[in-house]
This record gives C-alpha cells, sequence and structure tokens, in this order.
C-alpha cells in the first residue's frame, strides 16, 4: 500500500485524481470508494498519502468490473481520469492517510469484520455435518473436525481478550496481524475438512440432480481461499508479526 | 467474560518474574541438574516467603488465597525459568487436594506447604510415574481409580525413573493400601482425582505459555546476532515466519488457557473439557515453539552447552505431565462429538457459575 502511485492533486477546494486503483472489493456494485491517494507528488512510501471519500459516479470514474475464482464479480479495477473530489471529502488530515488506512486495516484484519461468532457456527455446522454423515468417516477426520472446533473457540477467547485489553486502555496494533493469519487459515481448513465428509458430493453444484443437502460449502470454500490473500497476504502479516511484535531484524 | 486481570494478581505475577531471573538462571538450573536431587531447598524456601508455594493455601492456613486465574499467571513465569521445583505438584495440585479432603491432613500440611517446610507429591492414574516423590514429605496417591491414601514416605518404596529432562524428578512408587492410609474412596475420591488432574494439566498447560515464550524470545536473539551472508539470519523471511508461526499459535493458546483457569475456579460443569483443550493448545505451541526454535539455532541449538535445550526439555516434559495430547484429544472429542457439549456462538462459557 506504501507504493501508492494515484494521484489525488489540491486544485482550489477539489482534489483532481489521475491514476487507478485494483481489487477495490465490492466495487461493482459500490456507490462509494474510500481510498488513499498520494496527494504530495515528491513524497515516498507512506509520507504525502490522504485518505479520501470518492462518490463512484463523478464524471471521469471508470468502473470495471472483476470475476473472483468463484465468479462472482467481487472486486473492480477503478480508473481515475481528472475526477474532481470536493476536499471536505477527505478523512483525516492531508498527508495522514496511512495512520487512518491503518486503522481501518487493523479493524479488516480482525476483531470487527471477522466476528468470531462466523467461525464458530461454521465450526457447529461442521459438527453437524460429520453427525450427519457420521458413518464411514476415518478417526483422524473426526479429530481434524474436533481440532477446527477448538480453533473457533479459541479465536472468539482471543477476541474476548482483546477486547479486554481495550478496555485497559490498550489499542488494536500488529496484533491484527496474528488474527488474519490465524482465522484465514481456520477458515480453509473447516471447508476442506467439509468438502472431505461430503465425498463424492463435494464437487457438486447446488443444481446437480444429485447435490441434496451439499449446502453451500463449495461455494463459501471458495470464498475462504481468499482469505489469506486479502487485507495483505499471510506472508505480510508473518512479517509484520515478526517485525513489529518479535522485533526481529528488517 | 473480562479477561482483566486484578492489580494484586499482576503484582504478583511481575514480583516472580524479578525473582526468577535473579535466582532461576540457567547457571542455577544446570547446578540444580548436576544435583543428587534435582532440588533447591533453599530457591523452594524462597519461592515460600514471596508466597508462591501457598498461593492455592487459603490466607486463614498461611497462605496467599489466590484461584486458579493466578496461578496461570504466576506458572507462565516458572515456565519462563524452566523452574526445576515442585511448584505444579505441590502448591497447584496437592494444596487444592488437601483444602478438598479437608481435616487433620489439611490442617496439618497446608501451613506446611505455604511455609515452604512440605513438599507433596500427587500420584494419579493418568500419571504412573510420580514426580517429586523422592523429596516428598508426604505422598497422596491413587489406588485404583476410585481410592486416594495419604502415605508417608517411609511407607512406599521408589524405584527413580531416570527420564530425558534433568529436571523433572519421577519414580514408580509401591506402596500397600490400608484402612489407616486411605483418606478418600468411591465418589468422594473419583470427584477429587478428577479435581486433581485438571489442576495438574492446567497448570502444565501454563507453564507451557512461558516455555513457549522463552523458545521465541531466545531464537529471536540468537537470529538478530548471528550473522551471514553479510545479514543478521533473522533478517530472512523464512526464518522470520518459522517463529512467526510459533507466535500465532502461542497467543491463540494463552487465552484458552485463562478460560480453562476461570472453569476451574469457578467449577464450572465444563471444566474437564476446558482444561482440555487448554493443555492441548498450550502444550502444541511449545511443540511448535520446540521445533521452530531449534531450527532457527541451526547446530548451535543442538548442543548441550547452549541453554535452548532447558526449554526444549521442559516442553517435552510438560506434554508428558497430566495426561498427554492424544488423552486431552480423546476427552475433547467424546465431548464434542459423543456427549453434546453446547457448541456455537454464545456458548463459550457456559458452564459457569
Amino acid at each position: 500500500m506504501a507504493a501508492i502511485t494515484t494521484t489525488a492533486l489540491r486544485d482550489g477546494d477539489h482534489y483532481v485524481i489521475q491514476g487507478q486503483k485494483t481489487w477495490a472489493s465490492r466495487g461493482a456494485f459500490a456507490d462509494w470508494l474510500f481510498g488513499l491517494f498520494r496527494t504530495d507528488p515528491s513524497s515516498e512510501r507512506h509520507h504525502g498519502l490522504t485518505f479520501v471519500l470518492v462518490p463512484l459516479d463523478t464524471a471521469g470514474v471508470t468502473v470495471r468490473p472483476i470475476a473472483q475464482l468463484d465468479g462472482e464479480t467481487g472486486f473492480a479495477e477503478v480508473f481515475f481520469d481528472g475526477a474532481r473530489v470536493p476536499v471536505e471529502n477527505r478523512l483525516g488530515p492531508e498527508g495522514e492517510g496511512w495512520s487512518v488506512a491503518m486503522a481501518t486495516a487493523g479493524f479488516e484484519r480482525g476483531l470487527m469484520l471477522r466476528s468470531p461468532a462466523r467461525f464458530q457456527e461454521t465450526a457447529a455446522r461442521l459438527v453437524a455435518l460429520l453427525r450427519e454423515n457420521g458413518a464411514g468417516i476415518e478417526a483422524p477426520l473426526r479429530d481434524d473436525v474436533v481440532r477446527c472446533w477448538m480453533g473457533a473457540e479459541a479465536y472468539a477467547l482471543e477476541t474476548y481478550r482483546t477486547v479486554s485489553r481495550l478496555l485497559a486502555g490498550g489499542k488494536i496494533g500488529a496484533e491484527a496481524s496474528l488474527n488474519k493469519i490465524f482465522w484465514s487459515e481456520l477458515d480453509i481448513r473447516m471447508h476442506e475438512l467439509a468438502l472431505q465428509i461430503l465425498g463424492d458430493r463435494a464437487e457438486l453444484l447446488p443444481e446437480a440432480p444429485a447435490a441434496q443437502g451439499v449446502g453451500t460449502w463449495l461455494d463459501s470454500y471458495l470464498f475462504a481461499l481468499s482469505g489469506p490473500i486479502y487485507a495483505g497476504t499471510n506472508e505480510i502479516q508473518r512479517n509484520i508479526v515478526a517485525e513489529r511484535i518479535l522485533g526481529m531484524p528488517r | 467474560m473480562d479477561f482483566r486481570h486484578g492489580e494484586d494478581p499482576l503484582l504478583f505475577q511481575e514480583t516472580l518474574r524479578d525473582f526468577l531471573a535473579k535466582e532461576c538462571t540457567p547457571e542455577a538450573v544446570r547446578a540444580t541438574w548436576e544435583s543428587k536431587t534435582g532440588r533447591s531447598p533453599a530457591l523452594w524456601k524462597k519461592l515460600a516467603e514471596i508466597g508462591a508455594t501457598g498461593l492455592l493455601v487459603p490466607e486463614a492456613q498461611g497462605g496467599a488465597g489466590f484461584d486458579e486465574t493466578t496461578a496461570v499467571l504466576l506458572l507462565e513465569e516458572a515456565g519462563r525459568a524452566a523452574l526445576p521445583e515442585p511448584l505444579v505438584g505441590t502448591a497447584t495440585v496437592a494444596a487444592p487436594l488437601l483444602r478438598e479432603l479437608g481435616g487433620a491432613l489439611a490442617a496439618e500440611w497446608l501451613p506446611r506447604i505455604a511455609a515452604g517446610e512440605a513438599i507433596v507429591a500427587v500420584g494419579h492414574p493418568v500419571s504412573p510415574f510420580v514426580e517429586d516423590a523422592h523429596v516428598a514429605d508426604l505422598l497422596l496417591l491413587s489406588a485404583g481409580e476410585s481410592e486416594l491414601h495419604a502415605v508417608r514416605p517411609a511407607e512406599a518404596r521408589l524405584t527413580e525413573q531416570p527420564a530425558n529432562d534433568p529436571g523433572r524428578r519421577i519414580a514408580s512408587v509401591d506402596f500397600a493400601p490400608t484402612a489407616a492410609t486411605r483418606v478418600a474412596e468411591g465418589e468422594r475420591a473419583r470427584a477429587l482425582l478428577a479435581a486433581a488432574l485438571d489442576r495438574g494439566a492446567l497448570a502444565c498447560a501454563a507453564e507451557a505459555l512461558g516455555v513457549c515464550d522463552r523458545l521465541i524470545g531466545s531464537a529471536v536473539a540468537y537470529t538478530s546476532q548471528r550473522k551471514q551472508f553479510g545479514k543478521p539470519v533473522g533478517s530472512f523471511q523464512a526464518v522470520k515466519h518459522l517463529l512467526a508461526n510459533v507466535k500465532v499459535k502461542l497467543e491463540y493458546a494463552r487465552p484458552v488457557v485463562w478460560r480453562a483457569a476461570w472453569s476451574v475456579a469457578q467449577g464450572s460443569a465444563h471444566r474437564g473439557v476446558h482444561v482440555s483443550m487448554a493443555k492441548l493448545a498450550a502444550c502444541e505451541a511449545a511443540a511448535l515453539g520446540v521445533r521452530n526454535a531449534l531450527q532457527a539455532h541451526g547446530a548451535i541449538g543442538y548442543t548441550w552447552e547452549q541453554d535452548l535445550h532447558l526449554w526444549l526439555r521442559r516442553a517435552w516434559s510438560l506434554e508428558q505431565s497430566w495426561g498427554r495430547s492424544s488423552f486431552h484429544l480423546g476427552r475433547v472429542r467424546r465431548a464434542v462429538l459423543d456427549d453434546g457439549l453446547p457448541i456455537g456462538p454464545g456458548t463459550t462459557f457456559l458452564g459457569g457459575a
């Protein structure tokens, strides 16, 4: 994100935006795009960036939907060609966009977007799936299901701990990177196991005649695969954990 | 659920951490390893002075009167220092067991534990080898699954079993159970033994957190100064990711241990499954810490002279103590798949008072 080249240059009481954003989540249906733009063209890395809220019906903005692995247009490329946005659409001070974006990324990587109930619910459905299809399921697979349920509980407990830390005056910092790694990998594991339990039906689309009771596991599996990629890949998160939490050399 | 700890428990933890950093250095641990008993009565006495041996002994009997939610903070420090003293057996298993037994036995032994004047070892069906039996002043031993006996050392025959961790001193114990030694039987004995198992496993889990944290810390320190290709090896992503993975496991184990401590202190209906989850999570975090910290150290970590193995051995000992991972996974599996434990959103703290 620190390599942003799309500029928003001041012209009176407007920013004039030039460039392109890729992987705008839900960009194909959105009315607004919230993003980081370089307002100081001579700046580098995370300096000189500003957080601006852009209505997508502004003249000079073109949205091109991108189809995902699951066939849905979940994100988009957005092109800006001299799009004029009022200065009042700025969030936070000019040049301080990085800290605004980091605050939102902290929420995106854990706590707010990824509520523990979501994974506890998936784990409970996985246990139910195992019960319904129990006959013939090998013991190691049963243990893996139990481990996933424990993972979802650990995620919930860690969220309680984070909230307790915030209540005691703490902040969400680099710890959000730990969350991101944990839930994204747990989510994939739960869906992989569900597909194993479904057996022959795992590959069937809902309209297939033999798909009865297959549910949405395949679709959710494809979505889960995006978890270790979006909001900063898990490799980047591991670098953050190592450098900012453990203090390893850059 | 609020995981904020009170001021007193946090102060107690900090006090113990500072004390052990001074008194339980790697050199001191190695010196204790070399001694005949593998234990330091002088250190045990000092631990008693700061309140650690009597942490779960009621204040009326000279103890600090804390519960398990504080005990796990202290045991994490014991793990961080690789403390080779019977804090798990005597302070967190035997003391509450004596408290629950009550009567003359509790009146005699609880003040002595708090004062650092007695070591009480516990033998349980889940661990046939009894830790610290060789230095115990009293042995609390199961006979089968439903009898508990209080046995004087003179009435027991010990066969010491040298083990991988010189800080873990274990023995097979033979004794003749009699009506005179029996202190509980039947349902009551089973309940006491179940509580002892949960306290022992919880204590090991808490200690494993500290071991894991220290393993990460040692590997970070070593890879930050050891250079290769003109850079600290810790600047390479392959090394960073090894240790980041351990950190993820550790931070997702700690609140599981804290919840188990709460369940034990509350006498939760789901105490056993919560403790088993804690033991699994913490010992698996420590096991990954063992593998990855050793790998990050390279050959020097594979030597006797480097201190890393003090914590490698603690991690292995803790896995062996109070139920191995397969035992605890079995308990969780039966609860979730067979016994209808409530699961899903909103169930995490069910079963408490």
